[in-house]
């Protein structure tokens, strides 16, 4: 497999190197958090830069598609660590809610997650997120088939829809960046809907995932 | 038979002869820092109350940087940060309506004649945040006489300043609220004794972000009630138009008093968080009735439905 992508070699970010600056912002507003450098409150603070982080990172896994699309910036092999951060920032906010902001308190947080819409979409979005993290490995996919696998990722669209709506219902009045967030999704989904019936008619039943993006490993790149 | 009780001022209540007998001086500084405007903020003095709480104070640094004032923007610190563009001096207050005595005071005028008090009281925002509050200010129901108010005045409406070349949040593409920035009370909510307007805060002339040079001060009311940089202040017949009641008449009713059991539409209003209290690990604590203040105001309130008069 390797050998197959030779030819072009040039020096590449590690995915590693991913990983780690993408965990950077949570291990750093955590330590603003500890030294009280978070503001008058810091776990409204914490909790609010770990779901940003989150859509963040949904937005950016959105965004390898249609930049290869367009503009020939090739970027997929970064695209499931990305998503992978999408879910762990998800999973670090929703473990600031129940923890920091509701300690534990079980049947508030129940209440919340049936009652208040806002909760309802954002439990929604990570509930999607799970069985996406959960099929991201190599054997996930070969097990799956491509064809399965990139439809059952569709399902990030409709997470992203949820994360930015999920932002808008929190906020009071109409302030500029949930909905600078609410557009940014909006124009992503947009793109696709724009460019997959062109596609569709310019190259009609391509039988390789690897058309819609998905990277089967062990399988040369044509 | 001696009977002992206890009297009913604290000793700690009462004015020091030293102080009381620099009144006047004390006046006149008053007078002076109003007049030269809260550019920068000035010492008060002011005489304890037995409204005040004894609950630890948020701290000053907090109170003056968590701030909700979107003339000035819509993050809490974008009023710390832009606020002291707005000039506070010379500063007029138009009292009208159903009065005898329509005027508009100049606001060294309107305070200078009434003896500033502390209160210290809780505060608590819509959004599910408390702090304790030590405000320097005078009871509205004293300024509210002394226009004289007919008998047919009900409510009491006021307006905050319209100044977009001081205030970055009233221009531009996206403004979060229709200026100005309009709340209202029923009178006698408004002559009750616990309400004030605030001319200072922690021993000093109010700064610009917390609502400078004059605002009101509700104690068992969501925060949003107590409008900042007042210019106008009317007495009326009918129920005034409120700034966030326009915005989301849904979401924020006229009365807007603190209540544990009537929830926001989208969040829960039976804890709240205390500004200053624990970082990362602190606890919630619950929200009491009329923000702990039932004893005084709940009888403004007999017989009416809380659920359906938010």
């Amino acid at each position: 497999m390797r050998a197959a992508s030779a030819p072009a070699r040039r020096w590449r970010v590690p995915k590693l190197a991913v990983y780690v600056a993408g965990f950077v912002p949570a291990v750093w507003t955590f330590y603003l958090g500890l030294v009280d450098r978070l503001g008058p409150e810091p776990i409204k603070a914490l909790e609010q830069a770990l779901g940003l982080w989150s859509l963040r990172f949904l937005l950016l896994c959105l965004m390898i598609s249609p930049l290869r699309r367009a503009a020939g910036v090739d970027l997929l092999r970064y695209r499931r660590a990305l998503g992978l951060l999408a879910f762990y920032y998800a999973a670090l906010h929703l473990a600031a809610y129940v923890a920091l902001d509701h300690g534990f308190d079980w049947p508030a947080i129940l209440r919340d997650i049936l009652k208040r819409p806002y909760v309802t979409i954002g439990m929604a979005a990570f509930i999607i997120l799970v069985p996406l993290a959960a099929t991201s490995t190599n054997a996930a996919i070969r097990r799956l088939g491509g064809k399965a696998w990139a439809r059952l990722h569709k399902l990030v669209y409709v997470a992203a829809v949820l994360a930015a709506a999920h932002f808008l219902l929190i906020v009071k009045s109409w302030p500029a960046e949930p909905l600078l967030y609410a557009a940014a999704t909006a124009a992503l989904l947009a793109v696709r809907a724009i460019a997959a019936p062109r596609r569709r008619r310019t190259a009609p039943a391509s039988p390789d995932p690897a058309s819609k993006g998905v990277v089967i490993p062990g399988r040369p790149q044509a | 038979m001696l009977i002992r009780h206890s009297p009913d001022i604290a000793s700690s209540e009462i004015t020091p002869h030293a102080a009381y007998l620099r009144r006047r001086e004390f006046l006149a500084l008053l007078g002076a820092t109003l007049a030269a405007g809260a550019a920068q903020a000035k010492p008060l003095s002011s005489a304890a109350s037995r409204f005040s709480t004894d609950e630890p104070k948020t701290p000053r640094a907090d109170v003056l940087a968590y701030n909700n004032f979107y003339e000035f923007g819509g993050r809490k610190s974008d009023p710390a940060d832009n606020a002291h563009t707005l000039t506070t001096a010379p500063w007029t207050v138009r009292i009208d309506g159903l009065v005898a005595k329509p005027a508009d005071y100049r606001l060294e005028d309107l305070i200078k004649p009434l003896a500033l008090e502390e209160r210290v009281y809780r505060m608590r925002c819509v959004e599910g945040w408390s702090m304790v509050i030590p405000w320097i200010g005078v009871p509205l129901a004293e300024i509210l006489k002394r226009a004289e108010p007919s008998s047919s005045a009900k409510y009491v409406a006021f307006e905050t300043l319209v100044r977009p070349e001081e205030m970055p949040g009233q221009k531009g593409l996206l403004q979060l609220l229709p200026w100005p920035y309009v709340e209202g009370l029923r009178l006698d909510e408004a002559l009750h004794p616990l309400t004030i307007l605030a001319v200072g805060l922690y021993g000093e002339t109010l700064p610009n972000q917390n609502g400078a040079p004059l605002r009101l001060v509700v104690p068992w009311k969501y925060g949003f009630k107590g409008v900042k940089s007042i210019v106008r202040i009317s007495l009326v017949e009918k129920q005034p138009k409120t700034s966030w009641n326009i915005q989301n008449p849904r979401e924020y009713g006229f009365y807007s008093n603190v209540n544990p059991t009537v929830d926001h539409p989208r969040w829960s209003q039976a804890t709240e968080r205390r500004i200053g209290e624990g970082g990362l690990f602190a606890k919630r604590r619950p929200t009491l009735m009329f923000n702990g203040y039932a004893d005084q105001v709940a009888s403004l309130y007999g017989g009416m439905d809380l659920e359906r008069y938010f």
